[in-house]
């Protein structure tokens, strides 16, 4: 179980890293873009401005 | 364009991770003798390669528009891990990553360490070679997974990932040092800066909308990520100016 416990966070750390929000926030702006394109609207500028805007949050937080 | 840009993002993460792998392996198989230390290494490209070969197949068979979604996402939450230290060093809030430093320290190690002999190995210079290898080379490998899947071209990633491998060896082996003036810092930021584009490009193909102008787009992206961290640089060296002048004038 202990070993179990350590292989999933490895992967946690590996993949998600120090900050968690700002792989929620990306997971927030992809969903953004898919619903915006699923209801016909034109949705490719969304991702790389959200996306700056998620890294300049973390940045904030990390030398906060 | 594509091609290029998925080779030299394969060749630059493989580079930065095996210099870091190389600093690791050069002070064990130093202290505690190379036998066990090269076999180290073997066993975990070993297991790289099984990694690669066994899941790249695997992900050549989902569709598409999914991968591109899943693997868009991943590869944009962990670019951004990347770009996110890279600007913490070039800002001056991270220390910057010294191979100098880090090689000294796994020397002074490596040289303490009892000695555990197991199936006629020195088990603490196996283990420690093959744990720096297989933990450097994991990102690698999820590079190339990620990057040649969504581009269907797995074997071109792999080329530009063990071109590096084969480099970065090769200097290794002639100058027996820690490659401490490779740029690896920089490579790092332009490891992120790809891994971030390349992530908002698929992700946003992935969930159904469309870039003007096709693949091209990337090209876009890319500068908008390169403009963008700059400044995130600029602000944050001027924001640690202000809050911890002493140590800017240091």
């Amino acid at each position: 179980m202990a070993r179990l416990g350590a292989i999933g966070r490895f992967w946690w750390e590996f993949v998600v890293g120090e900050d968690w929000r700002a792989s929620a926030g990306v997971a927030v702006a992809v969903a953004a873009v898919a619903a915006v394109a699923a209801a016909g609207i034109t949705a490719w500028w969304i991702l790389p401005p959200a996306v700056i805007v998620v890294l300049y949050a973390s940045l904030r937080r990390a030398t906060r | 364009m594509s091609a290029s840009l998925l080779v030299l993002s394969a060749f630059l993460a493989s580079a930065v991770e095996m210099v870091e792998a190389l600093t690791i392996v050069l002070a064990v198989g130093i202290t505690r003798g190379w036998r066990s230390a090269l076999t180290g290494v073997g066993a975990a490209i070993v297991v790289l390669a099984g990694i690669v070969a066994g899941l790249g197949p695997a992900l050549t068979v989902v569709p598409l528009g999914a991968l591109r979604l899943v693997v868009g996402s991943l590869l944009l939450i962990f670019g951004l891990q990347w770009l996110r230290k890279a600007i913490l060093r070039a800002s001056g809030y991270k220390a910057l990553h010294d191979e100098d430093a880090i090689f000294a320290r796994e020397l002074a190690e490596a040289g303490r360490a009892q000695l555990d002999t197991r199936a006629g190995l020195d088990w603490y210079a196996f283990a420690l070679s093959f744990k720096g290898v297989l933990l450097e080379g994991l990102e690698v490998a999820f590079i190339v997974l990620t990057f040649g899947s969504t581009q269907g071209n797995i074997g071109l990633a792999a080329l530009g990932a063990g071109a590096a491998v084969v480099l970065v060896t090769a200097v290794g082996i002639a100058v027996r040092a820690p490659l401490s003036r490779v740029p690896e810092n920089l490579m790092k930021f332009a490891v992120g800066i790809m891994l971030t584009s390349f992530g908002s490009f698929w992700a946003t193909e992935g969930a159904g909308a469309h870039w003007p102008g096709g693949d091209a787009a990337l090209l876009g992206v890319l500068a908008v990520m390169v403009g963008a961290s700059g400044l995130l640089v600029t602000l944050l060296r001027r924001q640690r100016a202000l809050t911890e002048p002493s140590a800017v004038a240091a």
